[in-house]
């Protein structure tokens, strides 16, 4: 998408500005948001390309107002949705809609280091011919 | 999965354009994916620790201190990243595929990720916010040499600087020279002189920078 996160060459956007002995995160709810969308990535239900995706249907404005977890947070709420692991509405009240089912199982403590370990790459191997000429 | 764009803008608009306490949403989200089964709470305390303790810039420190002492081993690191960065025992999340640079008197790489925040976690941790900003991400690669200038490097004309722009897929880390007067100084001693900054390439590693490394 050539939309305002394809930032590179762009003008304007003032000096850059390095915080000393950073933390790695700012506030607990940054460590939970972080937190979440890895787990929620256990699930298999998008690849790193819809993650990117649902960053980049931030509306432009937005998307440069917003801090960098509250687009993780935005991008998370997108894909759950959108792979209906919870309605809009549910979002919205914070609360299940009533009869809804239990999930299981979710990661879990035990299972998350060897997920991190693994990672989930974004190559596939596809046995397809290129239909350019490398040159 | 895209079926119509300005639909799905006007759907973001609908539902994001309201701006609220980012801590009360991320709360009131958790406590709902709890309920309904999706997240385990000990886990997601489990990947904060991760990232907070264990997987940091000090991994990258030390692949680059094996590097430079171990000349077999700098071999394999340019050659295959994510096999040698592997013997090391670091890998997973966000370092899939990795590509290792290296700077000598006559090149300098610097590393950015322009559309957002591609970053070889495994190595160097969760990126800082200045590598995540708009001011990074859009002049690194159009004024690199302003942009270490303001990290406070002034490279000379005749080095050539190399920007590399990260992507899902592949992201890469700086191996720095090796600064002088640092012959026969152990491994550990010379991970300690390795900055997160100088794996990005926005800073150079020196001996008296030792025990300020970021």
């Amino acid at each position: 998408m050539n939309g305002v996160h394809d930032m590179g060459g762009m003008h304007g956007m003032g000096p850059i500005i390095e915080e000393k002995n950073e933390p790695v995160f700012h506030n607990e709810w940054e460590r939970r948001i972080f937190a979440m969308t890895r787990a929620m990535g256990a699930w298999r239900k998008w690849n790193v390309d819809a993650v990117r995706h649902s960053n980049e249907l931030i509306p432009p404005a937005e998307y440069l107002r917003m801090s960098y977890y509250e687009r993780w947070m935005a991008g998370l709420v997108e894909l759950i949705v959108q792979s209906g692991l919870t309605t809009r509405a549910e979002i919205e009240s914070g609360v299940p809609v009533a009869g809804s089912v239990k999930a299981v199982p979710a990661l879990t403590a035990d299972k998350a280091a060897a997920f991190v370990a693994k990672g989930l790459a974004a190559s596939r191997n596809v046995n397809v011919a290129a239909r350019f000429q490398v040159g | 999965m895209t079926p119509d764009l300005s639909q799905a803008h006007q759907h973001e608009h609908d539902h994001q354009a309201v701006p609220s306490d980012p801590a009360l949403r991320v709360k009131a989200l958790e406590s709902l994916l709890v309920e309904k089964g999706l997240v385990d709470r000990a886990a997601l305390d489990a990947l904060v620790d991760a990232y907070e303790h264990k997987i940091g810039p000090r991994n990258g420190a030390r692949v680059v201190a094996r590097a430079w002492s171990d000349p077999a081993y700098k071999q394999r690191l340019l050659s295959d990243a994510d096999a040698a960065i592997a013997e090391m025992g670091y890998g997973g999340f966000q370092g899939e595929h990795m590509v290792v640079v290296e700077n000598s008197a006559k090149v300098h790489n610097l590393v950015v990720c322009t559309l957002c925040s591609c970053y070889p976690w495994p190595v160097l941790g969760l990126p800082p916010v200045w590598y995540k900003s708009a001011p990074y991400r859009s002049r690194a690669v159009i004024d690199p040499r302003g942009v270490l200038r303001e990290f406070g490097l002034e490279l000379p004309e005749d080095v050539e600087v190399r920007v590399w722009d990260s992507t899902a897929e592949l992201r890469y880390l700086v191996l720095p020279e090796r600064p002088a007067g640092t012959e026969g100084m152990s491994q550990e001693a010379l991970a300690e002189l390795v900055t997160r900054d100088a794996m990005v390439g926005v800073a150079k590693v020196s001996v008296s920078k030792a025990g300020s490394a970021a």
